[in-house]
C-alpha cells in the first residue's frame, strides 16, 4: 500500500470526482469530497514523511519502465507542494459546505464538488508526474474544472472572468504543450529525467530555444507574472469565495512549481539561466510585479479585488526569490510559496464568510464590521500583519530569507525595494482595518452576527497555522532547504 | 522561585493578565484590581531580578530557535534592569492614575484599553531581558501593534489621522530600515547576541558598518531621531495615561533603549568612534534636540508641547550613546530614568488639568495654579528635572551628558545641549510660573476648579517625589548605568 503512494494521491480525488454524481444529497457529497481531500492530504503527509527520511520516490505507472511508460518522480520540492494543496484544499472544503449555500444554487451543489475534486486530482497531477506530457493532461483537467468553477460564480460577471481565464489559460497550455512538442522531436522523449540527460546534448540549437521560451511563456501566463495576470483578479473576484479561497491557496503554486521545476530540473540551471537572460528579467518583472499590484491593490474597492492584486504582488516576491538563483533564494521562494498559501487562504476564507453574512465585498459594505462580526475580522487583521511580515507571523520568514538572499548577493538596492514593498502592504492592509473598525455600522444592519461556526473554525485554523509556522519553522524551513539544496545539486 | 522563573513571568504574566482583565470586563472594580495585583506582582519580581543582578548573577533564559540560529532568548544585563525597573514601577503608579482618569473623563471601551496597556507592557519586559537584536525586534513591533488601540481609543477620525501616522511611521521605518540593518548584522557579523564589546570584527568594513548604523538610527523610529518623529505628537490624541506611560516612558524609551544597546552591544563602543558616519548621526541627533525645543516653544497645546520635548530629550539620549565615551553612554541610561519620570509627571498634570478644569490649552491656564496647587507644584518641579537643575535627578544625566561631549572634544554637540537647556526653559518653566502668578490683566476666574480625582493626584505626587529622589540617591541607578560596559561576556 505505501509504495502505491504517488499514484494514490491522484488517483484518490480523480476517481472520487465521478463517484459523487452517485450521492444525491448536497451534504453527503460535500462529506464524501471532505473524505476523499482529506485522504489526499494524509497520503501527501505520508509521502512527504518518506522522501525526508529516505530520498526521491520513483513509482511506475502500471510497471512499465521510465522512457515508456510514465513514471512519477516525488522529491522534496514536490512533496512539499502535494502537502500545501491537499491541506488547504481540504481545510478550504470544510467551509465550503456553508459557504455555497448562499452562492451556488442548490442544483448545481454536486457539480460543484465535482469540479473541485477534479481540479484538485489535476493539481496533484501536474506536481506528482515526471512526464512533460502527463503535465499538460492534469493541467488541462484542472484549467478545465477551474473555468467551471468560476463561472458558477453569482454575478454575470463570473462568466466573462471565466471566458477571460479561459482565453488566456488556454494560450498558456497551448504554449507549453507546443515547448513540450518541440522538446519531444529533439530529444524523443517526454520523462522529465530523461528530457534532462538527453536535452544538454542539443541545447545550442535553435529548437531547443523556442522550447524553452515557450514552455517559460506559458507557465508565466499561468502562475500570472506581471505582466501576464490581467485574467487572475476579475477571476478571484468573481468567482465563488470558496474557489478563491482555494485558487488563491494554491492554483498559481503550482504553476510557480511548474517553473522551477522545467528551468531548474528539465533544462537545467546552467542553460535556464546562462542561455538567455533570465535571471535579470525575472527580476525585474518580480519587481515591477510587486510594485505595479501593490500600488493597484491600494485603489480596490472590491476587496476580493484588492487581495487579488495583492496575490499578484506576492507572485513577484517568489519570482525575485527564484531570479536571485542561489540555494537561500530559491528556499525562500519555497518558503514564500507555503506561507503565502497559509495567508491568502486564510484571508480569502474570511471574506467568504464576510460574504456569507453580507453578500458582499465592497470595501464601503465593511463600515462597522469590526464590532458586529469581531472574530472574521481579527482573521483579517492578522492575515493582513503576515501579509505586511510581521514577525512572528508566516510572512516574516519569507520575508527574512528574501531579503538575506538578496543581500548574500550583493543585491542591496533590491533588499530595500523589497522591503518598501512590504510598506505597501501596509497601506492596503490598514485601508480593510480603518473601515470595519473605524466606521460606524451601516443602517439597517445592526442586528448582524458572526459568521457561523463551520466557516470561522477553518478561517481560524488556516490563522493559527499563519502563527504557528511563523514561531514553529522547523517543518517549513527545513523542507524548503532539503528541497531548494537538491535542485541545486548540494546534497543535503 | 528561582531568577529564571521571574524572568519568563515577567513577560508572561502582563499578557495572562488581559485574560483576567477580559473575563472581569463588567466589573469595574474587579478588572483595575487585576491590573494592580499584576502591576504589583510584576514590581516583586523584576525588584528581585533587580537584587540579583546587583549581586553579579547572570540570569539568562533560551526558549526556542524561530529560524535556524535565531533564538527567541533574554538575558538580563544593567541597561535592561534599569528599563525594566523604570517601566513596571512607572506601570503600577500610572494604573492608580488611570483609575482617577478614566472615570473622571468618562472613557469608553475601558477594558480594551487595560488589556492593550497589559501586552504593552509585557512587551517592554521582553524587549527589556532580550539577549539577541532578533528576539528585541519581535517585541519591538508586538509593542508597536499592541499601542495601536491605545494611540485610536477615542475612535474620532482625528485619533484614526493619529493612528495612522503612528502606526504608518513606525511599521514603516522598522521593517524598512530596522529589519534591513538586523539582517545586514546577520550576514555582516553571523550573529544577532547582544555582546559586550560588539559583535563585528574589527577588521570589518567601516563603510558597510557605517551604513549598518545609520539604517539602525533610522530604523529605530520610536528613538523618534528627526525626520521621523512626527509619530510622537500625532499619538498625543490618546488618553492622557497612554501619552504618559508609553509615549513619554515605555514606548520612546524602548526606541532609544535600543539604540544604545545596538551603539554598545552590537557594534561596541571603539568601533562606533571610528565609523565615518557616527559623527554624521551625531549632528543629526543634535539637530533634532535642538529643532524640537524649538517646535515645542510654539506649541499651544500642553501636551503637543510636551511631546515635542520628548522628541528633544530622546535626541539626548541618541547623543549620548553615538558619543561613544563611558560618561556619554552612564549619561544617556541615566537620563533614560531621569526623564522618565520627569515627563510622566508632565503628563500626568497635563491630564490633571484637562480633567479637572478641561483645558488643554496653555493659553487658558494662567492663574490655575492656584485652583490646583498641588498639580502646578509637581509641574514645576518636573520641569525642573527636565531643564536638569538641583535638586532634580535630571541635573546627574544632564552632568555626564557634557562630560562626555567635553572628552571627546565634541564642541558643537556640548553647546548644542547647553542652549537646549535654556530653550527648556523657555518652554517648560512659564507655564507653571503663569500658572501661580497671573498678572493682573487676565486674572482667572475661579469657576469652582477643584484638584483632579485623588488616585491621579496621589499618582503624580509619587512621580514628582521619585525626581527629587533621584537627585539625592542616584547610586543605584549611576551603579548600573555604569556596569553597562564592563558586564563580561
Amino acid at each position: 500500500m505505501l509504495a502505491h503512494l504517488p499514484i494514490l494521491q491522484v488517483i484518490v480525488p480523480l476517481m472520487a470526482a465521478p463517484l459523487c454524481l452517485f450521492l444525491t444529497r448536497s451534504r453527503l457529497v460535500w462529506l464524501f469530497a471532505l473524505i476523499a481531500s482529506g485522504l489526499a492530504f494524509v497520503i501527501s503527509g505520508l509521502l512527504l514523511q518518506q522522501v525526508m527520511e529516505s530520498g526521491t520516490i520513483i513509482y511506475e505507472l502500471g510497471g512499465w519502465e521510465a522512457p515508456w511508460g510514465i513514471e512519477y518522480r516525488i522529491d522534496q520540492l514536490n512533496a512539499l507542494l502535494l502537502l500545501i494543496i491537499s491541506a488547504l484544499s481540504t481545510v478550504v472544503l470544510f467551509a465550503a459546505q456553508t459557504s455555497i449555500e448562499k452562492e451556488i444554487p442548490a442544483d448545481r451543489h454536486t457539480l460543484f464538488y465535482i469540479l473541485y475534486l477534479l481540479s484538485l486530482a489535476g493539481m496533484l497531477g501536474i506536481v506528482a508526474t515526471a512526464d512533460a506530457f502527463n503535465v499538460f493532461v492534469f493541467l488541462e483537467i484542472s484549467s478545465l474544472s477551474a473555468y467551471a468553477l468560476i463561472a458558477l460564480g453569482k454575478q454575470r460577471c463570473a462568466l466573462w472572468a471565466s471566458y477571460q481565464y479561459l482565453i488566456m489559460g488556454t494560450i498558456g497550455a497551448t504554449f507549453i504543450l507546443i515547448g513540450i512538442g518541440l522538446m519531444y522531436q529533439m530529444t524523443g522523449t517526454l520523462n522529465m529525467y530523461d528530457l534532462s540527460q538527453r536535452l544538454p546534448e542539443v541545447e545550442n540549437t535553435r529548437t531547443v530555444f523556442a522550447a524553452f521560451a515557450f514552455v517559460i511563456v506559458g507557465v508565466c501566463l499561468k502562475l500570472a507574472l506581471f505582466p501576464l495576470h490581467l485574467w487572475l483578479p476579475n477571476a478571484y473576484a468573481y468567482a465563488p469565495s470558496i474557489v478563491t479561497a482555494f485558487f488563491a491557496a494554491t492554483a498559481t503554486k503550482v504553476a510557480v512549481y511548474l517553473l522551477i521545476r522545467f528551468t531548474f530540473s528539465v533544462f537545467g540551471l546552467s542553460f535556464s539561466f546562462t542561455a538567455l537572460p533570465l535571471q535579470l528579467l525575472f527580476l525585474v518583472l518580480g519587481l515591477l510585479g510587486i510594485f505595479v499590484a501593490s500600488f493597484a491593490a491600494i485603489y480596490q474597492k472590491n476587496v476580493k479585488h484588492l487581495f487579488a492584486y495583492s496575490s499578484i504582488a506576492q507572485i513577484g516576491y517568489m519570482i525575485v526569490g527564484f531570479s536571485v538563483s542561489t540555494t537561500t533564494g530559491l528556499m525562500a521562494t519555497l518558503l514564500h510559496l507555503f506561507n503565502h498559501a497559509l495567508m491568502k487562504g486564510a484571508l480569502f476564507l474570511a471574506l467568504a464568510a464576510v460574504v456569507y453574512r453580507i453578500g458582499s465585498v465592497q470595501l464601503s459594505q465593511f463600515h462597522g464590521l469590526g464590532r458586529q462580526m469581531p472574530f472574521t475580522m481579527a482573521a483579517v487583521v492578522i492575515g493582513g500583519l503576515s501579509l505586511i511580515g510581521v514577525p512572528l507571523t508566516v510572512g516574516f520568514v519569507s520575508k527574512w530569507y528574501l531579503v538575506l538572499a538578496t543581500i548574500e548577493n550583493g543585491w542591496w538596492p533590491v533588499a530595500v525595494l523589497i522591503l518598501a514593498g512590504s510598506l505597501l502592504a501596509i497601506v492596503y492592509v490598514w485601508r480593510i482595518v480603518e473601515a470595519a473598525y473605524f466606521k460606524p455600522p451601516l443602517d439597517g444592519r445592526e442586528s448582524l452576527n458572526e459568521a457561523p461556526l463551520s466557516i470561522l473554525v477553518p478561517v481560524w485554523i488556516l490563522v493559527i497555522a499563519n502563527l504557528y509556522f511563523g514561531i514553529d519553522t522547523r517543518l517549513s524551513v527545513e523542507v524548503a532547504q532539503a528541497a531548494s539544496q537538491s535542485l541545486f545539486g548540494v546534497s543535503p | 522561585m528561582s531568577l529564571e522563573i521571574m524572568l519568563q513571568l515577567s513577560i508572561i504574566l502582563p499578557v495572562l493578565a488581559v485574560l483576567g482583565i477580559v473575563a472581569t470586563g463588567s466589573k469595574p472594580d474587579l478588572r483595575e484590581a487585576v491590573t494592580i495585583s499584576t502591576s504589583l506582582v510584576l514590581l516583586y519580581f523584576v525588584f528581585n531580578l533587580y537584587q540579583g543582578v546587583k549581586q553579579g548573577e547572570s540570569i539568562s533564559v533560551q526558549w526556542w530557535e524561530i529560524l535556524p540560529g535565531l533564538q527567541l532568548s533574554f538575558n538580563i544585563e544593567p541597561l535592561g534592569m534599569i528599563f525594566a525597573l523604570i517601566a513596571s514601577f512607572l506601570w503600577l503608579i500610572t494604573t492608580v492614575y488611570a483609575i482617577g482618569y478614566m472615570r473622571g473623563h468618562n472613557e469608553q471601551n475601558q477594558t480594551r484599553f487595560y488589556a492593550c496597556f497589559a501586552i504593552a507592557i509585557g512587551s517592554v519586559m521582553g524587549l527589556a531581558f532580550a539577549a539577541n537584536l532578533f528576539t528585541l525586534f519581535i517585541f519591538y513591533e508586538v509593542l508597536t501593534l499592541s499601542t495601536y488601540p491605545l494611540v485610536t481609543h477615542a475612535g474620532t477620525s482625528k485619533a484614526k489621522q493619529g493612528g495612522r501616522i503612528y502606526l504608518g511611521i513606525l511599521l514603516s521605518t522598522s521593517i524598512a530600515f530596522f529589519l534591513l540593518a538586523i539582517i545586514s548584522t546577520w550576514f555582516v557579523a553571523g550573529t544577532l547576541d547582544f555582546k559586550s564589546g560588539g559583535v563585528f570584527d574589527a577588521d570589518v568594513n567601516p563603510v558597510v558598518a557605517g551604513a549598518i548604523l545609520v539604517l539602525f538610527i533610522f530604523g529605530i523610529g520610536k528613538a523618534a531621531i528627526m525626520p521621523f518623529h512626527r509619530w510622537l505628537p500625532a499619538a498625543m490624541v490618546a488618553p492622557t495615561p497612554v501619552s504618559a506611560l508609553l509615549h513619554a516612558v515605555a514606548v520612546v524609551k524602548a526606541g532609544v533603549f535600543t539604540v544604545l544597546k545596538v551603539c554598545v552591544l552590537i557594534f561596541g563602543v571603539d568601533l562606533l568612534a571610528i565609523l565615518p558616519t557616527t559623527q554624521f548621526m551625531l549632528y543629526l541627533a543634535g539637530a533634532s534636540v535642538l529643532l524640537a525645543s524649538l517646535v515645542a516653544m510654539r506649541q499651544d497645546n500642553l501636551k503637543a508641547r510636551l511631546a515635542y520635548s520628548t522628541v528633544s530629550q530622546l535626541g539626548y539620549v541618541t547623543i549620548g550613546a553615538l558619543l561613544a565615551t563611558s560618561s556619554g553612554v552612564i549619561g544617556s541610561s541615566m537620563h533614560i530614568g531621569m526623564h522618565a519620570f520627569g515627563k510622566i509627571t508632565l503628563f500626568f498634570c497635563a491630564g490633571a488639568i484637562l480633567v479637572a478644569a478641561h483645558k488643554s490649552k496653555i493659553s487658558e491656564m494662567r492663574g490655575i495654579g492656584l485652583q490646583m496647587p498641588v498639580t502646578m507644584m509637581a509641574f514645576l518641579i518636573a520641569s525642573l528635572s527636565i531643564i536638569g537643575v538641583p535638586p532634580t535627578g535630571g541635573t546627574w544625566s544632564k552632568w555626564f551628558l557634557l562630560l562626555g561631549s567635553m572628552e571627546t572634544e565634541q564642541y558643537v554637540i556640548m553647546v548644542i545641549l547647553m542652549i537646549s537647556s535654556l530653550l527648556n526653559i523657555a518652554y517648560l518653566l512659564p507655564i507653571p510660573l503663569r500658572a501661580f502668578f497671573p498678572g493682573t490683566e487676565t486674572a482667572f476666574a475661579s469657576s469652582g476648579i477643584k484638584e483632579a480625582p485623588l488616585p491621579s493626584l496621589i499618582a503624580l505626587c509619587i512621580t514628582t517625589l521619585g525626581c527629587v529622589v533621584l537627585f539625592v540617591y542616584p547610586q543605584p541607578l549611576y551603579d548600573l548605568a555604569k556596569a553597562i560596559l564592563v558586564i563580561p561576556g
